[in-house]
């Protein structure tokens, strides 16, 4: 009988005790969760997404469910870099868990100058670079789905951090194995994925789009095949480690994506069913582990047994 | 706040579509004020991701109880709740109505599923007022006995003209400010319909009254964390978005920017 097995992760410069975190816009800032679970169990936190300025974001609706998802239009709405240092840094200080910063613009000047701010705020651990979301009309996934400009934008991110930074990568393109490249080429130290799926629902008896903003993402358990899909073929593109969500709802999800190459994954939109989800993803990674003699979460990062006909049509 | 495993008490069939359902939850029963909120996950709801928020109709000190109606996929799936069922509740949440100050009259506003918050406040108030409910017919008025026990002045529309005065609720508030009988200030608290609120504050504007709102928004998270459900008002010199479930659900109507 082996003793617990070690769960613990590297992410670039990043010391985590579990490979589970939260997903960017959905955890807030933090205090909005911390009466409900306790902040110090989770891999790390991924705070919303936040820019230079203050962003209003979109009108409502910004918000509708489908089957086995939502799909969301909030549009980024923070109260800009500034603005969240003074809000919530202490706060997210006060716990033993890594704290990481989603942070987006609508030029390539604008991330690079977010994430020159954020470099010497004591307590921010790393970055997380959202150049995927589908709910704004300048920035996020324009940046995510045109080659040049995603090199670009790392490019430069990184020229101006010695943080942990971690690109977002957009599902909606047709090689992610592509964009994946480009981020490590670029010096990323890890890469997310995914982020939501570019969808629109609409409102049949008004003929009008549900969500005000039109297009929304499309997030939570309907997404994660495509999302494990992803997963497995960035990881299998890249060295740097990547860190896989999309519909992660208990251990047994989030191990789907791990066996598919993630060292990390994060839980997003079941926080809103069950606060406590994350925690129970955790204790299910460890109990699969206990179960089939594992030492370490290493051991099982990657280890899809494919049928021997060859590699897959992508 | 909280999230507490519940347990159906009582689910009843009221009048005009409504129905009752009273959960035992102590914890969150003792907490919970007038004008807060609980975020409720449907049991056997297949495939749905979200809690849906309702309005406290009452509480004591071990179970509260909420009204609602057949609109989608979630309340219609919530009818099959029955007593002993398991129901896992969040709350409480958001803010609360303040309450009635003496020398005031609390003017109590509400339509639908509104009067369940109105309710609550009546029944927690230290001063009486009046309650005024409107509604499209005589079928959808809720609650009428129980402001009564309350002592309370409890008046009527219908847009039919099938129960008390023809017309809305805002004709109602009008009709009573001519027969001159208020002898100290109203101070309005209102939940129901937005087209109604909307009415409301402006009518309130119109007669330099305070009113406190209680709005409606679609939500995910239900605790801050989301920014699903916001609410545009104006906060100082500035104009922003700010959370329906955290800052609100409760509002001054004069900080409202109507969109
Ligand atoms: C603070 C607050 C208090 C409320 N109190 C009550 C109450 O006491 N009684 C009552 O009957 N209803 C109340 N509602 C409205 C109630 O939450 C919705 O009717 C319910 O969520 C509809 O769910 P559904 O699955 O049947 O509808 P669907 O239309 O199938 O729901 C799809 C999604 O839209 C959301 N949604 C749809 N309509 C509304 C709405 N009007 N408000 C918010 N979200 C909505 C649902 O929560 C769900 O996530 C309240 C809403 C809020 C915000
Ligand atoms: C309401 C909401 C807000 C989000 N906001 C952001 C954001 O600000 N930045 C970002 O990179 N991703 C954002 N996301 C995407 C999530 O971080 C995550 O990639 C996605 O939801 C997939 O995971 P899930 O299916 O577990 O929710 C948001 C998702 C939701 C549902
Ligand atoms: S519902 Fe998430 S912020 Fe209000």
């Amino acid at each position: 009988m082996i003793g617990k097995p070690d769960i613990a992760v590297k992410i670039g410069a990043i010391e985590m005790k579990n490979p589970v975190m939260v997903a960017s816009g959905t955890f807030g800032y933090g205090p909005e969760y911390a009466g409900l679970i306790d902040l110090n169990r989770l891999g790390a936190i991924v705070v919303k997404g936040i820019s230079l300025e203050p962003h209003e974001g979109n009108p409502t609706p910004r918000i509708v469910e489908v089957a086995s998802g939502i799909v969301n239009a909030i549009g980024l709405q923070n109260p800009g870099v500034a603005g969240f240092v003074d809000t919530y840094m202490k706060f997210l200080r006060g716990f033993d868990t890594p704290v990481i910063v989603n942070i987006w613009g609508r030029t390539v000047e604008e991330y690079a100058e977010v994430a020159k701010r954020l470099s010497d705020v004591e307590g921010v651990a790393g970055l997380e670079v959202n150049i995927s979301c589908p709910n704004i009309k300048e920035g996020g996934i324009a940046f995510g789905t045109d080659p040049k400009m995603t090199e670009e934008v790392i490019t430069a991110v990184r020229k101006a951090t010695d943080l942990t930074i971690i690109p977002k990568l957009s599902a909606a393109v047709t090689d992610i194995g592509q964009f994946a490249k480009i981020a490590e080429n670029c010096g990323s130290d890890a890469i997310s994925l995914i982020n939501s799926l570019p969808s629109l629902v609409i409102d049949v008896g008004k003929r009008k789009p549900a969500l005000a903003n039109t297009i929304g993402g499309l997030t939570g358990p309907a997404i994660r095949p495509v999302a494990v899909k992803l997963v497995w073929q960035a990881a299998s593109a890249v060295e740097i480690p990547v860190i896989g969500m999309g519909g992660i709802t208990s251990g047994g999800s989030a191990l789907e994506f791990i066996i598919a190459g993630a060292s990390a994954v994060a839980v997003g939109t079941a926080t809103f069913t069950d606060p406590s989800t994350v925690l129970s993803v955790i204790d299910g990674i460890e109990a699969y582990l206990i179960e089939n003699g594992l030492g370490s979460i290493g051991e099982i990062v990657g280890s899809l047994d494919l049928p021997a006909a060859g590699t897959p049509n992508f | 706040m909280k999230i507490e495993q519940g347990r159906v008490l009582r689910h009843e069939e009221l009048k005009g579509g409504y129905r009752l359902l009273s959960i035992e939850v102590p914890a969150i029963a003792k907490a919970v004020g007038p004008g807060q909120f609980i975020h409720l996950q449907v049991p056997k709801l297949a495939e749905s991701v979200l809690r849906r928020p309702f309005s406290v109709l009452d509480a004591d000190d071990t179970s509260l109880s909420v009204i609602f109606k057949i609109v989608g996929k979630g309340t219609a799936a919530l009818t099959y709740a029955e007593q002993g069922d398991e129901i896992s509740i969040m709350g409480p949440l958001g803010q609360r109505f303040p309450q009635a100050r003496e020398g005031t009259l609390p003017l109590l506003i509400g339509g639908g599923y509104g009067v369940a918050p109105l309710h609550f406040f009546a029944k927690r108030s230290p001063v009486k007022g009046i309650m005024m409910v409107g509604s499209s017919s005589k079928s959808h008025i809720l609650c009428a006995e129980e402001f009564r026990m309350l002592e309370w002045d409890f008046r009527i529309s219908t847009e039919d003209g099938s129960m008390g005065m023809k017309g809305r609720v805002t004709d109602l508030v009008e009709d009573w400010v001519g027969q001159g009988k208020a002898d100290a200030t109203p101070v309005i608290y209102s939940c129901g319909p937005h087209g109604m609120l909307k009415a409301i504050a402006e009518m309130a504007k119109k007669h330099g009254w305070k009113a406190w709102l209680s709005m409606d928004r679609n939500m995910a998270c239900g605790v801050g964390a989301c920014l699903a459900c916001v609410q545009k008002v104006k906060k100082g010199d500035k104009i922003e978005y700010v959370r329906v479930c955290k800052e609100g659900p409760v509002f001054d109507a004069s900080d409202i920017i109507w969109e």
